[in-house]
């Protein structure tokens, strides 16, 4: 089967419905995407497929094939990150910082589609991600701090 | 090298702490040093146990773990402060396990309870149970303890390091020491050349060193730029979970999901047909599934037929109450170490109060399920995890394998969160068991999200009755009675220790409270062990903040007072006195709204004093058409010394939605012996759009510097069940609130 993830091809031999969090994390060693619940309750493993966000503890790798798959580590990099993880370096987000992948690809997903998300759908939006630390507060800043920064571009 | 090895091993970090001779435990044991555990390879200096500077960097040997509450970064700011260097110049390394990171404030904590009174007795008993501690070598990041263990140690190794350094430029470039400096990890100069530190090794150890004056601090107290936040914004911190080593291979466990319980037989032949299963291995309780890749293993695992045999604790979640209902008697006292006035004269007659009270059982639930790898080689072991206890897990597997502890190595990886869950290592003792049986290959052992919470060692259940009575519209009596299994006994059995003497946890965040109520007394209960139990952030507070606070919100009601009015008058502690102060100025309080003044919109208020901590709060609710919705919280805590502004805030907020979403809708409660909550679908806790604004306060009136990682749990549900009962009149008796009103 071949996955394109993050601009690069891979070609991997694994069952039409392994799920795609575990193609990234045992077969290419791609482990920015987490592992937290297995039944798409938490959100931490939210990847892009076509820039949209999904949940890729429920997502087959046969289901992938063909998508533009996007991961924390395709979205941006140390050195040259995203607005969202700008964002969330500026208002110190992160504590134990398990969940933030997928926040921040959720917040990603949600900035691409609406640029001027109001509180409600920011809230709407990003519910479905845990963070047992309770960084919500701070969460919610960065997204309105990124969507204020994308504006400016 | 030799020479500073010998100074080194004087250490003085350890040799300042005064043990008092003469009590048991074995004093010369206590007395005599232990080890420094970092030995010098070619090329190193090491200065201090804590600081190690190499032509690599420097390396900041921090033994607290860092569980998402920025001990990492909280530390290296404290050398920091004294050391010179810049946050982003430090390297924080766990360390191995060692004796010498014994945690003083963890014993400390402890003596408190033990005996309270001031003087010579407390220090006895302080020595004391800072001897067994440090005879156990207890390296346990806990207890909120971190900043309070280290605020001294860490800036005193910083500015020995410092003037070891400096001395040394002194000596080899012919200056005087007065016309050095040092900034940015560099010694400069008076002609301005730069030094840096990493160029410099073999120093003797220039010891006592005085700190600086905080108003030289540059990093205390101010914003920061946590050190590890950069690696969490984008994917590229490590965790336990996502650790490899060469040759690993992907492991699960089927354990019995009653937890304890024996295997009585099982059938793996379809599972070990599946693809990528390499083997079937029995272990305590259940069974090693060993794969190519963990969803492999964990498909495995849901394809074995097992039979279980029950548990050792009772089977329904109603027998757990009656076991706690049972324990009110003399014979299960285990202490009363408040009795104040004249209780039972005072509740002898008149019109008296009663109330019951109810904690349930709760997961832990860190989002990172937990994990390890081993590998079992001949004659050593290596172990990658995410711990609060290193050095047992070093003890443990030295048991389970036969091999030397010293030939036992445990390195501490980054952990997605714990709230206590890492203070358990039975992940370890499964991924050793497997290890075994198959030596020389790494076992990196991943558990579904269902085997880690149904075996997540959950918090206390707990029990109180309050009694108490009012007159002249104050509160006039509290007789306040908790019942709970001993959390100590339990962990610590899981250690092969026991815990002697009362277990001060069963009336933690009650018995110590800064109320003066004329007649007032705190009984603890210890109730029989029922399942296993474990350290859940704040520990016992975590319970009995709620029951003493609810109880006194029903006696003030009696009294017809305002509930931060009375709370107010009958403060005994001039710490908990602002703290009140603090959060009645934030929230602008005037009363408690609600149906007192036919809004909708109610407040409630409370303050728990825990792990030395005054924590006071105030909670607004709407009662709303969609349900009970958490407008606001604000929140004083006063600790001594905020030593980073916005990790301090962070933390705090955590703290408090941590615990308002397990006082809304979570609990783990058991049915045939297994807990019938093994996901987050059941046991969801706070989602972000049922979160309230949260403003927060730190206060730095006391002198002692306190640690910030529990205080904000326990206040919050009785502030919030104090909010719900100004909207609509309902007193919630028992967490999780949701058994008796909806939230949004």
């Amino acid at each position: 089967m071949q996955l394109r993830i993050n601009g690069t091809r891979h070609e991997v031999d694994v069952e039409e419905d392994m799920p795609l969090l575990w193609v990234l994390r045992d077969e290419l060693g791609l482990t920015g995407t987490k592992f937290g619940c297995g039944i798409a309750q938490c959100g931490a493993c939210t990847v892009h497929l076509d820039g949209v966000a999904v949940r890729s503890c429920q997502t087959w790798a046969i289901d992938a094939e063909g998508a533009e798959i996007t991961t924390i580590e395709g979205l941006g990099t140390p050195d040259l990150r995203h607005a969202v993880q700008e964002a969330w370096l500026a208002e110190q987000v992160a504590q134990c910082g398990y969940c933030q992948s997928g926040q921040i690809m959720q917040a990603a997903s949600l900035l691409a589609e609406n640029p001027h998300p109001t509180d409600q759908e920011i809230d709407d939006a990003m519910s479905g991600n845990l963070c047992r630390c309770g960084t919500y507060p701070r969460i919610r800043a960065a997204v309105r701090r990124a969507a204020a920064a994308m504006q400016e571009g | 090298m030799g020479r500073m090895n010998t100074i080194a091993r004087r250490t003085f970090l350890i040799g300042s702490v005064a043990v008092v001779g003469g009590v048991a435990f074995g004093v010369y044991t206590v007395r005599k040093p232990h080890e420094n555990p970092l030995t010098a390879g070619a090329g190193e200096a090491v200065l201090t146990p804590y600081v190690k500077i190499t032509s690599d960097g420097i390396i900041l040997i921090t033994p607290r773990a860092d569980s998402g509450q920025g001990v990492y970064h909280v530390q290296a700011a404290l050398i920091a402060e004294e050391l010179d260097v810049d946050l982003d110049q430090i390297k924080a390394d766990p360390g191995p396990p060692s004796p010498a990171y014994w945690n003083t404030a963890l014993a400390a904590e402890a003596a408190e309870f033990l005996v309270p009174a001031a003087g010579m007795m407390q220090d006895m008993a302080e020595s004391a149970v800072n001897s067994v501690m440090k005879v156990m070598g207890l390296q346990i990041t806990g207890g909120s303890t971190t900043v309070p263990d280290q605020f001294e140690k860490l800036r005193l190794a910083g500015a020995s390091a410092r003037e070891t350094i400096k001395a040394l430029v002194a000596e080899r470039e012919g200056v005087a020491l007065a016309d050095l400096t040092t900034a940015s990890g560099n010694v400069i100069l008076p002609d301005g050349q730069k030094i840096p530190y990493t160029d410099l090794a073999g120093a003797e150890v220039v010891q006592d060193v005085p700190l600086r004056d905080p108003s030289q601090w540059r990093y205390i107290g101010r914003p920061m730029q946590r050190i590890d936040m950069l690696a969490k914004s984008t994917g590229t911190q490590e965790y336990g979970i996502d650790a490899s080593v060469d040759g690993m291979v992907h492991a699960t466990v089927l354990i019995n999901p009653a937890q304890g319980g024996g295997m009585r037989g099982y059938d793996a032949s379809e599972a070990l047909a599946m693809r990528g299963v390499k083997a079937v291995v029995p272990i305590t309780g259940g069974l090693g599934i060993v794969a190519d890749n963990t969803w492999r293993a964990f498909r495995a695992a849901q394809a074995i037929n097992v039979t279980w045999e029950d548990p050792s604790f009772p089977l329904e979640q109603a027998e757990h109450w009656a076991a706690l209902e049972a324990a009110f008697t003399s014979e299960a006292q285990d202490s009363q170490k408040r009795n104040d006035g004249d209780v039972e004269t005072t509740l002898g007659d008149g019109e008296i109060l009663t109330a019951e009270y109810r904690a349930p059982y709760l997961a832990h639930a860190p989002l990172e399920p937990i994990n390890a790898i081993v590998r079992v080689d001949g004659d050593r072991a290596e172990v990658w995890t995410g711990t609060q206890i290193p050095r047992f897990i070093q003890a443990n597997v030295s048991r389970i394998t036969g091999i030397p502890a010293d030939k036992v190595t445990v390195h501490v990886l980054m952990m997605g969160g714990s709230f206590g869950h890492r203070l358990e290592d039975e992940v370890v003792k499964q991924a050793t068991e497997i290890a075994m049986q198959m030596k020389g290959t790494p076992v990196k052992l991943t558990l579904s999200r269902e085997e880690d919470m149904l075996h997540d060692f959950p918090r206390q259940i707990a029990m109180a009755r309050m009694r108490g009575k009012v007159a002249n519209g104050q509160v006039e009596a509290l007789d306040l009675g908790i019942a709970m299994p001993s959390v100590m006994a339990s962990q610590l059995s899981r250690q092969n220790h026991s815990a002697p003497g009362p277990d001060s946890q069963i009336v933690a965040g009650a018995w110590d409270q800064p109320f003066a109520i004329p007649h007032q007394r705190v009984t603890g209960y210890r109730a029989q062990q029922l399942a296993p139990i474990s350290s859940w952030r704040s520990v016992g507070a975590s319970s009995n903040g709620f029951f003493y606070n609810a109880a006194l919100d029903e006696l003030i009601e009696a009294a017809g007072a305002d509930p931060l009015d009375e709370r107010l008058r009958l403060c005994s502690d001039p710490l908990a006195r602002q703290a009140l102060e603090a959060v009645a100025e934030m929230s602008d309080w005037s009363g408690i709204g609600g149906l007192a003044n036919g809004s909708k919109t109610g407040r409630g208020v409370a303050l728990t004093k825990s792990f030395g901590v005054h924590c006071a709060q105030v909670i607004e609710v709407t009662d709303s058409d969609a349900g009970i919705r958490i407008d606001n919280v604000w929140v004083a805590a006063e600790v001594g010394r905020v030593v980073d502004p916005v990790n301090f805030e962070n933390l705090v907020q955590g703290g408090v939605i941590y615990a308002l979403g397990h006082a809304m809708n979570s609990e783990i409660t058991y049915a045939g012996g297994v807990a019938e909550q093994s996901n987050f679908d059941l046991n969801p806790g706070m989602r972000l759009h049922q979160c309230p604004n949260i403003f927060v306060r730190g206060l730095e009136n006391g002198d002692r510097v306190l640690g910030i990682g529990e205080p904000p749990v326990p206040p919050a549900a009785p502030a919030l069940a104090g909010a719900i009962w100004a909207v609509t009149g309902m007193r919630l008796r028992e967490m999780p609130f949701n058994k008796s009103v909806s939230f949004v």
